[in-house]
């Protein structure tokens, strides 16, 4: 099931030439409402495949909005809905045979709070994805997954001893590892993160922040973050949201490489921002 | 009080931080005042009983200690005191009743408490006698079937409430007859189990069956209530993650919202049976009264424990002491057979708690 791709699901066959190999996401003409209100409006933007993408923005200007519409997790809110097109290898996510839940295991998504599993050991957080999708796996299969994902998470020296205790019992920075290690369990295309070092200390920020320039050879990774100098590390290519004011929607006001947007972008707002200037 | 204030204060200081406190001795003067007031006062109130004098006690104790902490300790404390006195005297107060039974039921029940009481049914005898194994077994077989009956459906419907029914019509409906539910007065839900099975099996009809239908009507609600708070305290942030795994939504709940809040759901479930297993009037309506065991929840009558004690006592039979003996002894049990129950849940939530956190 977890193999299965999400084209199979689609109308439009996917053109031959970049299927499996690259994961460009291509957002379109991109509205995202909650209910009647327009959290975030008209975004174009292309986000390279293999490479780690930093959204920055004011608190409120609809990063997280505009991240959750990346896999869908957007409408689980009730009367949440969005208008526009998502592409991923020429594959709209929102057309109309595909299934939310299939494109959810091919864009992963690691969430500001850490938040495991609290009925499950360590082992079991990092299986869950599997486990909950799959019918069964065979042990030795179960344990070489386990052990890939938290290496790639680096938290398996941390944690080896004591798979078998619950991940509510490590600390936050261990925890927002472990959740990193269960998403990419599922062996997704995309890593999607929302904050997620906004909740630790500077050396698990740290070690998240070379996770992800390892992970990026893997994966296509976007991330929120409201630290500049972690953009400015981490990221190849940044995009800055703002917002007029409140009430009104969240727009996509620049997009260059992240050399280009922190030493002279061309938007004065972009300018204010990543100076400090903003307000 | 003719004790004087130098006596049982600390001397005052000269500091503004110290404080002039009320001595271990003073204390223990007023306490000792009012016992001796209370036996003086229960002795011309019409003799000394041992109740009459700690109440008395009490009272005084707490007037007593409020004027010397306002004299001696000022108005804060004083208050304070007062407030004291007046919580564990209510906690106390509210005990009284719990104890009392327990303890009425245990000398009471002690007489017929044997082995004869739970190995013997009613089956032919008239006076003493005879034992509870019908009983027994019938509360079984009843309770048990208004929870195969009740907590399925109660989960489900809490679960779609919570999960499902997001502020829709139906869900708020469903929420009033819930609310409605739980007011039901337990009677009527017997006269109901009892006029539904008329329609099936005839008038006079009356059944374990019968009875168990009149308690799920009971328990429903509160299975209902107790389910749907636990799953809301489940954090929304679990379901985001196990949807962000691509897992489909009954999963998730099934595998990651019920998990999480099994323990507090079992602790619902074990209240609502405590809270139907002593039920009499349904099922002196329902499912009758029968002196012999009857292992078919189908057809014929079935007796529980509270019925059984019940009939003890409107019908004790000759001499008439056997059946009280026996009533009490049916009580013991059931108190016993809740207690049991409430352990067990105890036990078995601890077991299932979400380890690890705090
Ligand atoms: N569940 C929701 N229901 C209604 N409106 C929402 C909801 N979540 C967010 N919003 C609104 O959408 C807008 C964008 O919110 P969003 O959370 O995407 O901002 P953000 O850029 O992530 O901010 P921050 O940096 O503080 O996390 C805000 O005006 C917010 O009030
Ligand atoms: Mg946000």
């Amino acid at each position: 099931m977890t193999n299965e791709n999400i084209a199979e699901h689609t109308v439009e066959p996917m053109s031959a030439a970049d299927a499996n190999t690259e994961h460009r996401i291509t957002v379109r003409g991109l509205n995202i409402f909650y209910g009647k209100f327009r959290a975030v409006a008209d975004v174009d933007m292309d986000i390279e495949p293999q490479s780690v993408t930093a959204l920055i923005g004011p608190s409120g200007c609809g990063k997280s909005t505009f991240l959750r519409s990346l896999n869908r997790m957007h409408e689980v809110i009730d009367n949440a809905t969005v208008e526009g097109t998502v592409q991923i290898n020429g594959v709209d996510l929102y057309g109309p045979k595909i299934d939310p839940v299939q494109v959810r295991r091919k864009i992963g998504m690691v969430f500001q709070r850490p938040n495991p599993f609290p009925t499950m050991s360590i082992a079991e957080n990092v299986l869950a994805g599997k486990r909950l999708n799959q019918r069964r796996i065979k042990k030795d299969e179960a344990d070489q997954v386990i052990e890939q994902a938290l290496r790639d998470s680096n938290l398996w020296e941390e944690v080896k001893d004591r798979l078998d205790a619950p991940g509510g019992g490590l600390s936050g920075g261990q925890q927002q590892r472990l959740c990193i290690a269960r998403a990419i369990a599922v062996e997704p295309e995309v890593l999607l993160m929302d904050e997620p070092c906004s909740a630790l200390d500077p050396i698990s920020t740290l070690a998240i922040e070379q996770l992800m320039l390892q992970l990026r050879r893997k994966y296509t990774i976007v991330i929120v973050t409201h630290n500049m100098q972690q953009a400015a590390r981490v990221s190849e290519r940044t995009a800055f949201f703002n917002i007029e004011g409140t009430g009104k929607p969240g727009r996509l006001i620049e997009m260059d490489t992240t050399e280009v947007m922190f030493a002279n972008p061309t938007q004065q707002a972009t300018q204010d921002y990543v100076t400090g200037r903003f307000g | 009080m003719s004790v004087s204030t130098v006596e049982i204060a600390n001397a005052a200081t000269t500091s503004p931080f110290d404080n002039r406190t009320l001595t271990a001795s003073g204390r223990a003067m007023i306490v000792a005042a009012s016992l001796v007031v209370g036996v003086a006062l229960s002795a011309v109130l019409g003799g000394v009983a041992i109740v009459r004098v700690v109440a008395i006690a009490a009272v005084l104790h707490t007037a007593a200690l409020y004027l010397a902490s306002l004299r001696i300790e000022g108005r804060r404390r004083a208050i304070d005191r007062l407030m004291t006195s007046v919580v564990t005297g209510s906690f106390v107060l509210v005990l009284i009743p719990l104890v009392s039974v327990i303890w009425t039921s245990i000398d009471r029940g002690a007489a017929r408490f044997d082995g004869a009481f739970f190995t013997e049914t009613m089956r032919g005898v008239a006076g003493a006698g005879g034992g509870a194994k019908h009983a027994i077994i019938g509360t079984l077989i009843i309770t048990g079937l208004a929870a195969v009956l009740s907590v399925p459906v109660g989960i489900l419907v809490a679960v779609y409430l919570v999960e499902y029914g997001q502020r829709n019509r139906l869900s708020s409906m469903i929420t009033t007859m819930v609310d409605v539910m739980t007011g039901i007065p337990s009677i009527v839900a017997g006269l109901f189990a009892y006029s539904l099975f008329v329609i099936f099996q005839g008038p006079g009809a009356r059944s374990g069956i019968a009875g168990a239908v009149a308690l799920s009507v009971l328990m429903t609600p509160v299975i209902v209530r107790a389910t749907e708070e636990m799953l809301r305290l489940v954090s929304n942030d679990l379901r985001e993650a196990s949807f962000a795994l691509g897992v489909p939504k009954w999963k998730t709940i099934v595998k990651v919202v019920l998990p999480t809040a099994v323990g507090g759901i079992l602790t619902g479930i074990t209240l609502a049976i405590a809270r139907v297993i002593g039920e009499t009037a349904p099922l002196l309506i329902a499912s009758g009264l029968a002196q012999d065991t009857n292992l078919n929840p189908l057809s014929g009558r079935m007796t529980t424990l509270p019925v059984m004690s019940y009939y003890g006592y409107v019908a004790p039979g000759f001499p008439p002491e056997a059946g009280y003996d026996r009533g009490w002894a049916a009580a013991l049990t059931l108190i016993i057979i809740v207690l049991v129950l409430f352990t067990a849940a105890r036990v078995i939530a601890k077991v299932l708690q979400p380890k690890g956190f705090r």
